[in-house]
């Protein structure tokens, strides 16, 4: 216990001091972004990039799944549902109609993000496990269509022949780091908009109804409209991780997101811990390396999944990076401590 | 007209009625206390006036305008906010974020401007931080803002209850037991703290146990027992009224005389 | 036609019935959401299996030993991931994940020691056809499921409504607190709880991979999935309600098979699920908690 205190405070003192000198942190971060870009460049071997690569979308998907689980508090064991509509409507734009990935992909997201909002309307009424069944339900329901409704969607046969994104007429490869780099620049941009949320009104609304909903409403927070923009928002985020995946695997069938995926997703949020963004990277890049690593292994992957899922939620809950920060809360620019006496 | 008129109140709930026809009123800067044995329908009241139930019967006016039967949101914009009788924190916030909660009604920005980070977001932000640490700073919390709101010791989470309440801008705060739990020195400051709320223009409705805090700070009080408002006057009315003093104690045992 | 679809149905329903009401038990005195019952079911029709179909044991012994080994892995479940959860104060949605992650262990632990491809599974009171009005054929197969349906509810209802134990279970239900006040051990009915759950699913287990002869290992997810939905349809943590819940499934699968096409059978469970948590989540005859302020 004291080892962890000591590393706690150790690291806390450290992020305080990033935290005063905006420069520091942004050093730091362009020396992570700089290293990312040269990763591949550096002579790194085509599986670790795709391995890479795979970390990041899970990385994205773990991101969505954090803003209506980890800061609203609603669990949703059905993301791979949206991810399915992002993936299935870009596949569809792209070998009906030849719309490049640029297109397809916003497309595939706002078909996420809507059916998120048509879903969250109804079901974000239900309490805790109710509306967590409801989010199954609705990934299931959304394989079924897809495996039935092969006039559209080519049934179990799926949708094969997916074009790869051009960027002015530039085709992204898995050989030319094409990928790596596309889904790490979602990566970045995701959390940039995430962080953005979070750390706004909107971001406290949000808590607040985790925290407890009824006093939310009493802090006049209108806690249905939020709830239904997170479940939204998560859903066009986990719509562009579908439509990236479609267009660098290349075919996708109603198998390629199914509740496995789903469960790999959460499983992915609590190890890193709810409510924290930086726990989303580790998550995945554990998660996801793990299996590729132990080769052997792959059959115990959802058993080691689903221990994953006991043994944190038993042990550590709050998962590797949750939990209170021993960090101080970061102040905007401006603001005075210790000023003034007497109530505003 | 009073700032808050309550008339004919009353809420049942199936056969029981935890509210009946109750008459109520607060004039602004007032400090006006309900007091009651345990489940006379006090923190029902409560409810009532934030939206939290439908009235069965009755009205509720806010400076005129109806407030009963308007959802919570809407009752904390009309200007009335509450504590918790057991506290109800945002436990896995921290203190300042609890506060910054509380101003979500009049942060004006909308969510074109948090995503792009708008010149009007971040002064809004620096604003309303300010505000909450400002709050905190006169409620004795000053040095502890950093802190999640489940780690304060109990007297803290009392007072960071009442800071958020004051966040929201209220015209009237509800305070649900302020003093539950406080030794006699947290009382008294409580005490100060709540005359120097009215003070600066807040009116205050309180739910109190404790006769110390009620009979030095209240303006009036209204008893209630079982429901029904039992007796409305002065504190040292109240302190010599026979009703009040039976709800409390039990009656006289003077049927059993042989 | 209709009136075989309708024995089908009914047949269909009772085994869902029998897995549904594993869910409302376990609900009703834990106000959880049980998510690993299903992955029992798929349990206990392997334990089965192993019983009937390698040890060449017969189904009498099948389902005797299932039902005990079925039972104690309810019981298992209990005390190793969710009693320490009540003991910690856990918030409920950790408990429902849970049972998540303990399907998810279960269910692929089966596909690993047993293999993942379908087996087969002997037919149960294989005798044949009984014909009634001429034209009506039911096959012994369904009305032997269905007599052994109805009498282990009847036997649960007789356990719940008039034995000590159902009469501690009920009081559980209740209020846990003033049942543990008046001297009720509340672990001790709570694994019995999962016992109950654990025998009953294996019993469905059973009967199912007697029925359709295939047992394989995620043969839960989707059968949980139904009769959760016939539980929630019925009023979840009421007993009667998960017999009705699992009837309309099952008559309503039957039909949808029938007249939607085989692809859309499993579909209708979900769709039925769908609709009563947004018209009315309580089910038909569940009883709403009111939130104190």
């Amino acid at each position: 216990m004291n080892k962890t205190n000591i590393i706690k405070g150790i690291s806390a003192k450290f992020i305080d001091k990033i935290n005063e000198k905006p420069i520091l942190r942004l050093t730091l971060i362009g020396l992570g972004i700089l290293w990312m870009i040269m990763i591949p460049r550096l002579g790194a071997s085509s599986f670790f990039i795709r391995v890479l690569t795979m970390i990041g979308l899970y990385t994205i998907l773990a991101l969505s799944l954090n803003l209506i689980t980890g800061y609203t508090g609603q669990v949703s064991i059905g993301q791979a549902g949206f991810c399915a509509i992002g993936a299935y409507t870009s596949a569809l734009l792209n070998v009906n109609f030849g719309l490049n990935y640029f297109i397809t992909s916003l497309c595939g997201a706002l078909m996420a993000g809507l059916f998120g909002f048509l879903l969250g309307l109804p079901t974000l009424r239900l309490s805790g496990p109710y509306l967590t069944i409801a989010t199954l339900g609705f990934g299931e329901i959304v394989r079924m269509i897809a495996l039935n409704f092969d006039k559209l969607t080519n049934g179990p046969l799926g949708i094969s022949g997916i074009q790869r994104p051009l960027i002015f007429g530039f085709q992204l490869t898995a050989l030319n780091g094409g990928f790596y780099y596309l889904v790490w620049a979602l990566v970045i941009l995701i959390t940039l908009f995430l962080y953005a949320i979070v750390r706004s009104k909107m971001g406290r609304a949000l808590m607040a109804i985790r925290d407890d909903e009824l006093v939310a409403t009493l802090m006049g927070i209108k806690t249905t409209r939020y709830k239904v923009a997170a479940f939204s928002i998560s859903a066009v985020i986990a719509g562009i991780g579908g439509s990236f995946y479609a267009h660098m695997i290349r075919y996708i069938d109603p198998n390629t997101f199914n509740f496995d995926i789903s469960i790999l997703i959460i499983s992915i949020v609590i190890l890193g811990g709810m409510g924290t963004i930086r726990g989303m990277f580790v998550g995945a890049a554990l998660l996801i390396s793990f299996p590729e690593i132990l080769r052997f292994a792959s059959a115990y992957r959802f058993v080691i999944y689903g221990l994953i899922l006991v043994i944190m939620i038993r042990f550590r809950p709050q998962g590797l990076f949750g939990g209170q920060s021993s960090a101080k809360y970061v102040l905007p620019k401006g603001v005075k401590v210790g000023a003034k006496d007497g109530i505003a | 007209m009073a700032l808050l008129e309550i008339t004919n109140l009353s809420k049942h709930f199936g056969g029981l009625k935890a509210v009946d026809s109750v008459d109520l009123y607060v004039e602004k800067g007032e400090i006006v206390s309900i007091i009651g044995p345990n489940g006379a329908g006090k923190t029902t009241v409560f409810n009532l006036l934030t939206g939290v139930y439908d009235v069965t019967e009755g009205e509720i006016m806010l400076n005129n305008k109806p407030i009963h039967n308007k959802t919570p949101q809407e009752t904390v914009i009309a200007g009335i906010s509450r504590t918790f009788q057991n506290i109800r924190l945002f436990r896995e916030m921290r203190v300042i974020e609890n506060v910054l909660v509380g101003t979500h009604i009049h942060t004006g920005y909308n969510f074109l401007d948090l995503v792009f980070r708008t010149s009007k977001y971040k002064r809004i932000e620096v604003e309303k931080t300010q505000k909450a640490v400002d709050i905190l700073e006169a409620i004795g919390l000053g040095d502890k803002i950093h802190d999640y709101a489940i780690n304060l010791p109990y007297g803290d989470q009392r007072r960071l209850e009442i800071a958020r309440a004051i966040a929201t801008n209220p015209e009237i705060i509800l305070l649900d037991e302020p003093a539950a739990g406080m030794n006699p020195n947290e009382s008294e400051e409580l005490l100060e703290f709540i005359k120097e709320l009215r003070d600066k223009g807040y009116t205050i409705i309180m739910i109190e146990h404790d006769m110390n805090v009620v009979m030095k700070i209240s303006d009036r009080i209204y008893v209630m027992d079982h429901g029904k408002r039992i007796a409305h006057g002065l504190p040292e009315e109240i302190a010599n009224n026979k009703l009040v003093i039976e709800a409390y104690l039990g009656k006289e045992e003077d049927d059993f005389d042989a | 036609m209709v009136f075989q679809q309708i024995f089908d149905g009914l047949t269909l329903g009772m085994v869902y019935a029998l897995i549904a009401v594993g869910y409302s038990l376990v609900f009703g005195i834990l106000r959880l959401i049980n998510f690993s019952h299903g992955s029992v079911y798929a349990f206990g029709a392997h334990i089965a299996l192993v019983v009937v179909v390698s040890m060449q044991w017969g189904v009498i012994w099948g389902l005797c030993i299932s039902i005990i080994v079925t039972g104690l892995l309810g019981v298992a479940i209990d005390k190793l991931s969710l009693e320490p959860l009540r003991k910690k104060g856990s918030k409920p949605i950790s408990a429902l994940i849970t049972t998540i992650g303990v399907s998810y262990i279960i269910q692929n632990l089966l596909m690993i020691l047993l293999g993942s491809q379908s087996k087969w599974f002997p037919k149960l009171f294989d005798y044949g056809r009984l014909h009634i009005f001429g034209r009506i054929g039911i096959s012994y197969t369904q009305l032997g499921i269905f007599l052994v349906s109805v009498i282990l509810l009847l036997f649960l209802t007789v356990v719940i409504q008039r034995t000590k134990i159902g009469l501690a279970m009920r009081a559980v239900e209740q209020n846990p607190k003033a049942a543990h006040l008046m001297g009720i051990d509340v672990n001790r009915v709570v694994s019995f709880t999962f016992f109950l759950g654990g025998a009953s699913a294996a019993i469905a287990g059973t009967l199912i991979s007697g029925y359709y002869q295939v047992v394989y290992f995620n043969m839960g997810f989707i059968a949980g999935l139904k009769a959760f939905s016939a539980a929630v349809l019925g009023g979840i943590g009421v007993l009667y309600g998960s017999v009705i819940g699992g009837l309309v499934v099952g008559l309503s699968e039957s039909f949808a098979a029938s007249y939607l096409g085989g692809g859309y059978r499993d579909a209708i469970a979900f769709l039925i699920l769908i609709i009563v948590l947004i018209l009315k989540p309580n089910g038909l005859f569940g009883k709403k908690a009111v939130e104190k302020v």
